[in-house]
């Protein structure tokens, strides 16, 4: 069977569907994700579906769950990418994905997590952060 | 009537991904546009979810057809399951005996342009869909 990687990328874990999942790949990636989200203490999950061309209502299910989860175990979770033809078979076919939070692209996701978090590490702007620091402590 | 027929058998997770690929070749040899090829390829792996879950598994047969002023696909799912006791409950929005969300059945029949369930107890499904080339 295959797997869907998760990468950590500093205080978030990225998920991108690059593949056609049976449902048990589905059901793996949830249990898969929720075992990085304690085995890492990552505070956000990002996932990319921009390479999805449908989901239907088990994949929409199976990410409803796995945002409730990681809200469980502390972690935000944004949906990424969704395609407009995506959008609009998933609205028909009753489905709006209600607690799930989305953006339009991966970068506009971590920007949702980091003003959600404040305190979130994403690596960015780490360097101003010390500048800061080091001119409050150099007189 | 029907130019051409392929048919895939429904027994496992994987088939229903077959189904996928199948429909969306299909759709687009067929020319739907992007958002009718979602819409089609959506419905189709619910239907073919419901053959393999409730059905106990079955066949689905994509046909491209054609009218007199249209072309279209049509999709067959048949199983030799349990068949649908209540019919008006089982197309009703949210209404489940499997543990899913209770879509499947009620949001494929509005994304496609025709829908035609034929069951009885203890008869087998068959759910016959067409979508039409705008």
């Amino acid at each position: 069977m295959e797997r869907v990687p998760v990468l950590k990328i500093g205080d978030i874990l990225l998920v991108s569907i690059q593949i056609d999942m049976e449902d048990q790949v589905a059901l793996q990636l949830q249990e898969d994700l929720a075992d990085r989200i304690v085995t890492t203490g990552c505070h956000g999950v990002i996932i990319d579906i921009s390479a999805l061309d449908i989901v239907d209502s088990f994949v929409g299910r199976t990410l409803a769950t796995i945002a409730s989860v990681s809200r469980v175990l502390d972690a935000e979770t944004v949906v990424v990418g969704m395609r407009p033809a995506v959008a609009i078979t998933l609205v028909e076919l009753g489905l709006s994905l209600p607690g799930i939070r989305t953006a339009l692209n991966v970068e506009l996701g971590i920007e949702m997590l980091a003003l959600s978090r404040p305190h979130l590490d994403v690596e960015f702007d780490d360097d101003e952060d010390e500048a800061d620091s080091a001119a409050v402590l150099a007189p | 009537m029907s130019e051409e027929s392929r048919q895939v058998p429904v027994a496992s997770d994987q088939d229903v991904v077959r189904v996928r690929q199948l429909v969306r070749t299909v759709s687009v040899e067929a020319k739907l546009s992007l958002v009718d090829q979602t819409k089609l390829v959506t419905a189709a792996s619910e239907l073919a979810r419901n053959t393999l879950v409730y059905g106990g598994g079955g066949y689905v047969e994509v046909s491209r057809v054609r009218n007199e002023i249209r072309a279209g696909i049509r999709i067959v799912f048949a199983d030799q399951g349990p068949g649908i006791v209540d019919l008006d409950l089982a197309l009703t929005d949210g209404y489940t005996t499997g543990g899913g969300l209770g879509l499947g059945l009620s949001g494929a029949r509005r994304l496609v342009d025709e829908f035609v369930i034929e069951t009885a107890p203890g008869e087998g499904t068959t759910i016959t869909v067409t979508k039409w080339c705008r």
